[in-house]
């Protein structure tokens, strides 16, 4: 797989529910259409939520990965 | 495309009670919904300036409350193993612990501590993502007169007080009106 290069990374380490999925969409705002935005996160129920973000909203998950405790989620913006 | 409107009504003054209003409210807004929530009663201490911040959890009357201590106090000598004991006996504060002067207080306390070793956010901090995710803040005008609130007594960025005819007549002129009651 080629690794993913994002425009932005959001580090939401230590926070929970709802804070990783607020702080995803006020990082999305940021960026322009088609640039990727990487979010990190210790909630594991980030893993339910964030696809359910992106499914409703219309940004597109490009990628998941589970690296050291840790959740990586890459969402490219809606254009 | 069809309008789709939440409101809840926030009816308690409690820190846990105070917790879902928010949380969905924050997070339905963030998800394109149009939202609203509607403080009424008790509700109305979650947006008010001074009681926003002493928002308490009761253990009377709370079967359902654990025991909450926070990693950082379990790790601490002595007073650790206290809580240990305590948690290992009880599932929960016994009801008659509540009644004790101050027990209310110390609860709020160590259930605030663990939220934040937990990293959830503050009511303070939850007001203000509502506001920026633009969630409307109905504060209930009857509910107001009955308790002397003025709404200057509220915190800023409100909407205007509004009564329940008008809040219906707001929800329902969505194509898609739900409302939760908390």
């Amino acid at each position: 797989m080629t690794p993913i290069t994002p425009d932005k990374t959001l580090d939401t380490s230590g926070l929970n529910c709802p804070l990783p999925v607020l702080k995803t969409k006020k990082a999305l705002e940021e960026l322009q259409p088609g640039q990727i935005l990487e979010v990190i996160s210790t909630d594991p129920g980030s893993k339910a939520d964030i696809p359910a973000f992106c499914q409703r909203t219309g940004h597109e998950l490009v990628a998941t990965e589970e690296r050291d405790g840790k959740y990586i989620y890459y969402i490219k913006k809606k254009g | 495309m069809a309008t789709e409107r939440l409101a809840i009504i926030a009816t308690k003054g409690t820190l846990d009670m105070a917790y879902p209003p928010l949380i969905l409210a924050s997070v339905a807004a963030s998800l394109g919904v149009e939202t609203a929530i509607f403080f009424t009663f008790y509700g109305l201490n979650i947006i008010h300036k001074e009681k926003m911040k002493n928002l308490k959890i009761a253990p009377v009357g709370n079967p359902a409350m654990p025991m909450v201590f926070p990693e950082s106090v379990k790790k601490t000598p002595v007073v650790g193993q206290l809580a240990g004991l305590m948690e290992a006996a009880f599932p929960g504060p016994p009801q008659i612990m509540g009644i004790i002067p101050g027990m209310t207080d110390f609860m709020t306390g160590m259930m605030k501590k663990m939220m934040k070793e937990k990293g959830v956010a503050s009511i303070e901090e939850l007001v203000e993502l509502c506001k920026e995710a633009d969630v409307k803040l109905i504060p209930c005008q009857m509910t107001m007169d009955l308790f002397g609130y003025k709404y200057e007594d509220l915190i800023d960025g409100l909407e205007p007080p509004a009564g329940a005819t008008e809040f219906f007549n707001y929800v329902l002129a969505a194509d898609k009106p739900m409302i939760i009651f908390v």
